[in-house]
């Protein structure tokens, strides 16, 4: 029992250290939910803001835009949502979710990527080869870049052909990760994520034509807890200021002309 | 009520069955000369070979979908050996959900099964010897029949644990319709898409399900008996 005893001393020694700490860092934190096709990008912002703010501290969570939706609603504890699909932050202004405007951050391209073959020359229609084993697409169901790769492969005609083969990633990120692993031989992904550095230098991508699908027009909003978050709006500025901007536009978004 | 499941939700609800199925079979033929050689032996090995069967116990899902992906993709170790015999690569596919299964479920049908082995008095295989009775002949006639429970208690936790897989198969299985899209997986994707009626059809039938079970087995196999 005196082991034990004194176990918890130093367990409790040890939490009042570790509370003390937190304390002196008087900073604030926030967390961001954001579509995974952010990551590389929004990363990189997220180092300028905090090299702008360097007491604060900014946390990102990726995943999909429908679970974050979902999880908002039920109350979990995000002060800033950034969905690939505007829709969602719209219906959850609508709801009363949301504490700021449906702000438009950017416009989402899609592509066809490939770590073995040489996806640079290839166009959509070259997926009716059945020598193409699988093909990754996001879950069209839930996943706004798999609703974008459902539209342009049916546009394109060759839905029939390719559905038998496809792989549905849980978001964007798990289905670049499929490809990237050899798993599976091409994919549909997120432009932003084939211009990362690291997939880039594996195997070409071709960018798909933007008319054969609806824009994928992606929004943010400062969620309702965070309604008197002043880091929480700090960061909402950023996003609309050129260093951001041009992270993103590197990472071969389109930016909206005007960010309110 | 017939609007209750979507063809999605009866296909994903045969494919987790038949999954569930097969993986109990091979685990079963697997697992119990496995489980026969922890309880007998008293070899070094037993250790070390006792703990890899349990790893799946204490490890996180993602850990066996991660090294799994990598081990059967096209660079890894079961990748060349399913494509050098031209069946090309199992993530994504029924087979592939089928050997992440195997080795997900595996401790829960060794442990039970090497339980009721242990449990057997060494008198009663001693007994069997003096009549001449083969080693053979002892396992099939005297050690399997006297831990049937063990061999129901493993059969049903075999089973069951396979149907309540989802990390693992959220990894490998890609999602595909009529193929590895289980039960488990549908039911994220209708939260994902915010089908609320549709989860809760398919997951007040998963605890129906799962309750039925461990009902039967508790009701089936008491425990304490047979250890007296």
């Amino acid at each position: 029992m005196h082991i034990v005893s004194q176990f918890a001393e130093r367990l409790l020694i040890f939490i009042c250290l570790f509370a003390a700490g937190q304390t002196a860092h008087a900073g604030e934190k926030i967390t961001i939910a954001a579509a995974s096709d952010l990551k590389f990008a929004l990363d990189e912002i997220v180092v300028l803001f905090e090299k702008a703010h360097p007491a604060d501290r900014v946390e990102v969570i990726y995943g999909s835009s429908g679970k974050f939706q979902t999880q908002i609603r039920q109350g979990a504890p995000f002060d800033l949502y950034f969905s690939a699909d505007i829709a969602y932050p719209r219906k959850l202004k609508e709801e009363g979710f949301a504490a700021s405007e449906v702000q438009p951050y950017a416009l989402g391209r899609i592509v066809l990527w490939s770590s073995e073959l040489d996806a640079a020359k290839m166009t959509l229609a070259d997926l009716a080869d059945p020598s193409i084993r699988k093909i990754a697409i996001a879950n069209p169901k839930h996943a706004p870049y798999g609703k974008r790769a459902e539209e342009a492969l049916k546009a394109a005609g060759v839905w029939d052909k390719v559905e038998v083969r496809l792989v549905y990633g849980e978001n964007i990120a798990q289905t670049a990760q499929f490809v990237q692993s050899g798993n599976v031989q091409i994919g549909i992904i997120a432009l932003s994520l084939a211009l990362n550095p690291a997939l880039a230098k594996r195997g070409g991508h071709a960018l798909i034509p933007d008319h054969l699908h609806q824009p994928l027009e992606q929004g943010f909003i400062i969620t309702r807890r965070a309604a008197a978050n002043k880091l929480a709006q700090a960061f909402a500025g950023f996003m609309a200021g050129s260093e951001a901007r041009e992270i993103m536009s590197r990472y071969g978004f389109v930016l909206p002309g005007k960010v309110e | 009520m017939d609007s209750a499941f979507s063809s999605a939700d009866l296909s994903a609800i045969w494919i987790t069955f038949k999954l569930a199925v097969v993986v109990t079979i091979i685990l079963l033929l697997v697992g119990t000369p496995i489980a026969w050689w922890l309880a007998r032996t008293r070899s070094w090995w037993k250790g070390p070979v006792g703990a890899v069967v349990a790893l799946p116990i204490v490890l996180p899902p993602t850990v066996i979908g991660f090294y799994l992906l990598v081990a059967m993709g096209p660079s890894g170790p079961l990748g060349a050996i399913t494509q050098a015999m031209g069946i090309g690569l199992l993530p994504f596919t029924f087979a592939g959900l089928v050997v992440a299964s195997v080795f997900y479920s595996l401790p829960f049908v060794v442990q039970p099964l090497q339980n009721a082995f242990e449990a057997i008095p060494e008198r009663a295989l001693e007994t069997a010897a003096t009549l001449r009775a083969s080693a053979r002949d002892t396992f099939f006639s005297v050690a399997l029949p006297l831990a049937k429970p063990g061999l129901l208690t493993a059969t049903v936790l075999g089973f069951a644990h396979t149907v309540g897989e989802f990390g693992v198969v959220l990894m490998i299985g890609g999602n595909i319709p009529d193929k590895t899209r289980v039960v488990s997986v549908q039911i994220y994707d209708h939260v994902e898409a915010m089908e609320y009626v549709s989860a809760h059809w398919l997951s007040a039938g998963m605890v129906v399900f799962a309750f039925i079970v461990l009902l039967a087995l508790y009701t089936l196999n008491p425990t304490g008996r047979r250890r007296s």
